[in-house]
């Protein structure tokens, strides 16, 4: 009993770091229906920015010292990884993407996996393809909570994805860009004629999905310990699978997914064997393909020709 | 009569093929004629590949799972078969070829049921959803293949005896096998059922309403692109003694995409260009290793934003040598 809940609480905090990465997937696709393959290796600059923020700003000193990296620091590298992240995504956006954006379904695509491509490479030349052990921008408290181990960090993972997604859901429902966001989901042609400026909303899905990516790049790193220029390919292979799990253009269906998707891989781990952990994704995007391909909270919707 | 000139014609192929072996084997080094194979199985791969992703436009990224089952199943089963065939037959170049055949044809068994697995559930829809599921299965095999302790695990599979599996692979064999593969791909292409999965690429809509069946058609186009890349994994495993979980990474998917887009997407002259440059560029740049999946990546996007539709674009070579006069591009398909 104590440990299914060990496992349910660590797969609620793996869960939380995918269905922020879901959530990138999910409104690109809603907007431009296009599988954004490159936002995995996003979360992967974003964990590295992460990395990089973290050293200049001392996290050595701090650690060799025993001393806990402060805390305004730690939030300091979290926004500079994202605003980061989100630079990255505008220009993956501009550069790679807007050229192709009217051009047959397989363009896009293909751009998108060039693009994935081109910046794991890139990171393995930049970063150097060794894993990295990741700075300790938040020291490790255990403590017991019914019998069942809780550290600081589970937690923290949790409660910082919980306030990012809320903090979407707020902007997606309540501001004018995300009224707008909502609009070119429904009907891109439509939006444009009613006076929207697409080119700048689809600029702030991107930044907004972009930095989500690398909030959930450095909660990943904390987590795991270990980062390198890879780790997006699986991550973001199961983020997307979270994101048609929950319905794919559902931002809460991200979120569901994501938690799903990261219980189901803890508990795989814990009860049948570690070395499935990453097939039972697979298994359940099969399945869900099968069974159910809109999604638990996607709508079926009438093509039209 | 058009049946015996159509066995003359490949009685005189296969001759030529034979004949091209020994000037091969006698008038190039090792290396090139390593290159010279690799080639001839790329060539393999790519017009396979195209057969899906360009004809009926259905992207796979993972087909170096398909390549991986293929190769696996094949030195499994040769070496499985070794026995058997040389009690019967005794060792010689006959009993040889009989066991890699059925090698190579179990390989693509393996790789066209794993097609039909993977296909099934992902092509019902449509949509994007192949390229997820073949990405996905690309990374699981790989992760099975590692932990299957009767196939080697990471370590990968020599057979039982001590120099690894025997290398029947030669230039006739690759060769015989890529003209087997092309004229098989060919005319299915520029049959009816190939004109249907064109229909299935420019508006999966408008071919549904004429009656085409597009899920059936889909998983079985993707089928036969698994099973041509399970013979070129058998024909791979068995040039270099052993198959290894790593041969099949990811890359090894992007090379294959490199080697359809390079030289036009959909067509199949341009599949085998694409194959040759993608056997050759990988040589010439062995030295920039690490640089080599950078300039890829950006080539994909280049080509992508400049030229989509690759060097050829969805013609033939030999369409274009025919009549070289009035030769006016189709217009670019939008589809909604």
């Amino acid at each position: 009993m104590t440990q299914l809940l060990q496992q349910i609480i660590n797969g609620l905090s793996l869960g939380s770091i995918y269905a922020l990465i879901a959530l990138g997937y999910t409104m690109v696709y809603g907007i431009l229906k296009l599988i954004n393959f490159a936002h995995g290796e996003v979360f992967m600059v974003g964990a590295y920015t992460g990395f990089y923020a973290a050293s200049a700003l001392g996290v050595a000193g701090f650690e060799a010292n025993n001393q806990s990296f402060p805390l305004y620091l730690a939030v300091l590298v979290l926004v500079l990884a994202m605003a980061a992240a989100a630079l990255l995504g505008m220009a993956i956006e501009f550069l790679a993407y807007r050229p192709v954006r009217s051009a047959p379904r397989l363009t896009p695509l293909i751009t998108a996996i060039g693009v994935s491509l081109f910046l794991q490479n890139a990171g393995m030349l930049l970063f150097s393809p060794n894993p990295q052990r990741y700075p300790a921008i938040l020291s490790e408290v255990r403590f017991e909570l019914f019998g069942v181990i809780v550290t600081n960090i589970k937690l923290t993972i949790f409660v910082v994805a919980l306030c990012l997604m809320l903090g979407l859901h707020l902007f997606v429902q309540k501001t004018w860009t995300g009224r707008a966001m909502r609009a070119l989901s429904f009907n891109i042609d439509a939006a444009k004629l009613m006076g929207i400026d697409t080119n700048r909303v689809i600029r702030s899905t991107f930044a907004i999905g972009s930095a989500l990516a690398a909030a959930g790049g450095i909660l990943f790193g904390l987590d795991q310990i270990t980062i390198n220029p890879l780790m997006g390919v699986l991550t973001g292979l199961k983020a997307f699978v979270a994101a048609v799990l929950g319905g794919i253009g559902s931002i809460p269906g991200a979120v569901i997914g994501g938690l799903l998707i990261g219980l189901a891989e803890q508990l795989t781990a814990g009860y049948l064997s570690p070395e499935y952990r990453d097939a039972i994704t697979f298994v359940i995007l099969i399945l869900i393909l099968l069974l159910k391909p809109e999604g638990l909270l996607g709508v079926v919707r009438v093509e039209k020709v | 009569m058009r049946a015996l000139i159509r066995v003359v014609i490949a009685t005189a192929v296969l001759l030529v093929i034979y004949g091209l072996q020994f000037g091969v084997e006698a008038g190039f080094t090792q290396y090139v004629q390593r290159i010279i194979l690799l080639a001839g199985i790329n060539v393999i791969l790519a017009v396979g590949l195209n057969l899906i992703n360009g004809t009926t436009g259905q992207f796979s990224i993972g087909h170096a799972g398909f390549m991986a089952v293929g190769a696996y199943a094949a030195a499994f089963i040769g070496v499985q078969l070794a026995g058997p065939v040389h009690g019967t037959l005794g060792p010689g170049p006959l009993a040889d070829a009989i066991i890699f055949n059925l090698a190579l044809l179990a390989g693509a068994l393996f790789a066209g049921i794993s097609g039909l697995i993977v296909g099934m559930p992902s092509l019902r829809l449509r949509g994007d959803y192949l390229a997820v599921v073949t990405l996905g299965f690309g990374e699981i095999i790989r992760i099975l293949f590692n932990n299957a302790t009767f196939l080697g695990s990471a370590t990968g599979y020599f057979g039982d005896s001590p120099s690894g599996l025997p290398e029947y692979t030669n230039f006739f064999w690759v060769f015989a096998w890529v003209t087997v593969i092309v004229l098989l791909i060919h005319n299915l292409t520029f049959s009816q059922t190939g004109r249907s999965l064109t229909a299935i690429r420019e508006d999966e809509i408008a071919a549904e309403a004429m009656a085409t069946p597009s899920t059936r058609l889909k998983v079985t186009a993707f089928a036969i692109s698994a099973a041509s890349a399970g013979i070129a994994g058998g024909l791979f495993a068995h040039m270099q003694s052993g198959v290894r979980p790593e041969d099949f990474r990811f890359e090894k998917s992007i090379d294959m995409i490199v080697m359809i887009i390079v030289g036009g997407l959909g067509s199949i002259s341009g599949a085998i260009l694409g194959g040759i440059f993608v056997a050759v560029s990988l040589e010439l740049m062995r030295d920039l290793q690490q640089y080599r999946l950078v300039l890829y990546a950006l080539l994909l996007i280049v080509i992508m934003i400049v030229r989509p539709q690759g060097l050829l674009g969805t013609r033939e070579l030999h369409h274009l040598l025919r009549r070289k006069k009035a030769e006016k591009p189709p217009a670019p398909s939008e589809s909604t």
